[in-house]
């Protein structure tokens, strides 16, 4: 990736961070460490690879997300507003009663491919977009997030037997590895490791990549464009809370909104992290 | 007279996917191994291209068919009414029902006429369940003329819609060239001015068979057919409330949360009159023949005169209570 891109990229995924930010706090709640991680991920994907349209978002050719660990909507909803899907100003009113922005995601907001949130369901959707995707000879591709956390429930491996069988690979199943769940560490609560080995064996194409290092991202969805006759995981080493230094790494971050204090120096380190980016 | 013409309303699902599909080119069939038994693989085998095993994986399935609705398709997604309402109900009302996907559950093998299997797969409850959720239509066909029109129907409307089909061969009561199907309006199959009889799926010929015995008594019977329980025929249900003063509720179903009680919700707002529940009481069923089960759980015509009887004699007392 050269590097003035590469700058750009940096540049959205601060300002997708701040609107992460900016959204749980005002909504006094939501889940900001799962949001931080899949920052660079979706700015990527927005604004880098996905052949969306926010003038056109219901065109049958564009390509589908499906945000199936939808907890970390405000992730979703900041980089649909950077993409033009509706008002940034829109982030402000997140969770708020009578607002668009819904507490998880709902597939009535502009960009939104599919309502998801309640664990482990998204992929199966997805799964279905890739099917019908197939049937239709469309050339779109389907991605999907997952949480680490997530691929504990069951219907997240029926959906992966399901994909498998059927060759769906148009779909690519990001999973989000920062390690931590509401309960603690994921090989402390009840272990879905190891994860490539389980997806390998389900029969995936599994690549692996640094989340929050944009030459080692677009080298993995190069990859995945090469690989047919399989779904694609791709598994994201990631940090919980990344881009804000008290956040990083810290499980109490996973659905703790910020209070005015830690509001004002999250977006105190991203305007630093923005304007150094700038300069 | 001639002979009763039995058949099984998911032989008429299979039976009417088939036939539809040529029209409805976005039509595809979703199941779960059970294609043997749900009859989609009369379907599979006239189109194998557009049907999809999911395996024995029902969430999936239901999950599969959000996403290929969510890209134009119209996914029948089809297992046993357990399985479907029960196993992969937060599937259906998140993925389905919260975003108002155009998926058509086909759910066969309801109700305790399962039989031999017995309680773990007699789903007494699915109605129930599905009502629950907004804006998804519930319909249970009597025969084998009404499913097959309950199926176009579905492709018709746009919007999630559970279908409910049993095992057991039932009579062919409507006429395939007169019948004409209704989404959300009951059929006054006999007018009768003492008492209302509201039935659904295979209670509705229970229901016109025990008429048949309550009028040589003397006691004029209306029968009603349900067939769309979900949006319930509100504005039939008072009328017939208001006119014959007394409703008895017939489905193979709990009387918890069924028709029995849509039908007591519904003239609690517009006609309190008593309504009277047939179905299967708050208990599980058990193994037997699924004739034998009928007539244990009281699903029976014999059943129904009875609980008419008892009927009207409540609403004199209510009356005379005014």
């Amino acid at each position: 990736m050269d590097a003035a891109m590469k700058k750009n990229l940096q540049k959205i995924a601060c300002k997708v961070r701040m609107g992460v930010i900016e959204g749980t706090y005002n909504a006094k709640s939501g889940h900001p460490g799962g949001s931080l991680s899949i920052s660079d991920t979706l700015t990527y994907l927005y604004f880098a690879k996905m052949n969306v349209d926010p003038a056109n978002p219901d065109n049958s050719d564009r390509d589908r997300f499906v945000l199936s660990k939808g907890h970390t909507a405000p992730a979703l909803y900041s980089v649909l507003a950077q993409k033009g899907y509706f008002p940034e100003e829109e982030l402000k009113s997140l969770r708020h009663i009578g607002a668009m922005l819904q507490g998880h995601p709902c597939i009535h907001i502009p960009g939104v491919d599919m309502s998801s949130g309640s664990l482990g369901q998204g992929i199966s959707a997805a799964a279905g977009m890739a099917l019908a995707g197939k049937l239709d000879n469309k050339a779109y591709k389907v991605y999907s997030i997952l949480g680490d956390g997530e691929i504990e429930e069951g219907q997240v491996w029926e959906a992966a037997m399901f994909a498998a069988h059927y060759k769906l690979d148009n779909l690519v199943a990001i999973v989000d590895n920062n390690g931590l769940q509401i309960d603690g560490k994921i090989t402390e609560v009840c272990s879905p490791e190891p994860i490539t080995d389980k997806f390998a064996a389900f029969g995936w194409h599994v690549i692996t990549m640094d989340a929050h290092d944009f030459d080692s991202i677009e080298a993995a969805f190069a990859e995945a464009e090469t690989v047919t006759g399989k779904p694609v995981a791709i598994v994201q080493k990631s940090t919980k809370g990344k881009g804000v230094s008290f956040m990083e790494d810290q499980v109490g971050w996973h659905g703790t909104a910020p209070n005015k204090e830690q509001y004002d120096q999250a977006m105190a380190e991203l305007n630093a992290q923005l304007k150094e980016l700038e300069d | 007279m001639a002979d009763v013409i039995k058949k099984a309303t998911r032989e008429s699902y299979g039976e009417a996917l088939r036939d539809l599909a040529e029209e409805y080119k976005d039509l595809v069939v979703l199941d779960a191994d059970l294609a043997a038994a749900t009859k989609t693989g009369i379907f599979k085998k006239a189109y194998p291209d557009r049907f999809f095993d999911c395996g024995i994986a029902e969430a999936n399935m239901m999950g599969v068919a959000a996403g290929l609705a969510a890209s134009g398709k119209i996914p029948f997604a089809s297992t046993f009414a357990m399985f479907a309402a029960g196993r992969a109900y937060e599937i259906v009302r998140n993925s389905i029902g919260y975003p108002h996907l155009n998926v058509k559950i086909g759910a066969t093998h309801a109700g305790i006429s399962v039989g031999e299997d017995g309680a773990t797969h007699q789903c007494n409850e699915d109605i129930a369940l599905m009502r629950t959720i907004p804006g998804m239509t519930v319909i249970n066909p009597c025969d084998d003329v009404e499913a097959r029109a309950a199926v176009r129907a579905a492709l018709d409307f746009n919007g999630p819609v559970y279908m409910r089909f049993g095992r057991l061969a039932v009579p062919i009561i409507n006429d395939a060239e007169t019948y004409k199907f209704e989404l959300g309006k009951g059929v006054v199959l006999k007018d009768g001015t003492d008492v209302t009889v509201a039935a659904t799926g295979l209670m509705v010929n229970e229901a016109l068979e025990a008429a048949k015995t309550l009028e040589a008594e003397g006691i004029s019977v209306r029968v009603v057919n349900i067939h769309t329980i979900k949006p319930l025929d509100k504005e039939l249900i008072c009328k017939c409330a208001k006119e014959t003063g007394v409703i008895v509720t017939a489905e193979e179903h709990s009387v918890i949360g069924g028709l029995g009680s849509a039908v007591a919700e519904a003239v609690t707002e517009c006609c309190p009159v008593p309504v009277v529940k047939i179905g299967v009481n708050d208990e599980f069923g058990h193994s037997g023949p699924a004739v034998d089960l009928l007539k244990e759980f009281g699903l029976s015509a014999d059943n129904i005169v009875k609980k008419v009887r008892e009927a009207i004699s409540l609403k004199f007392k209510t009356a005379k209570a005014d």
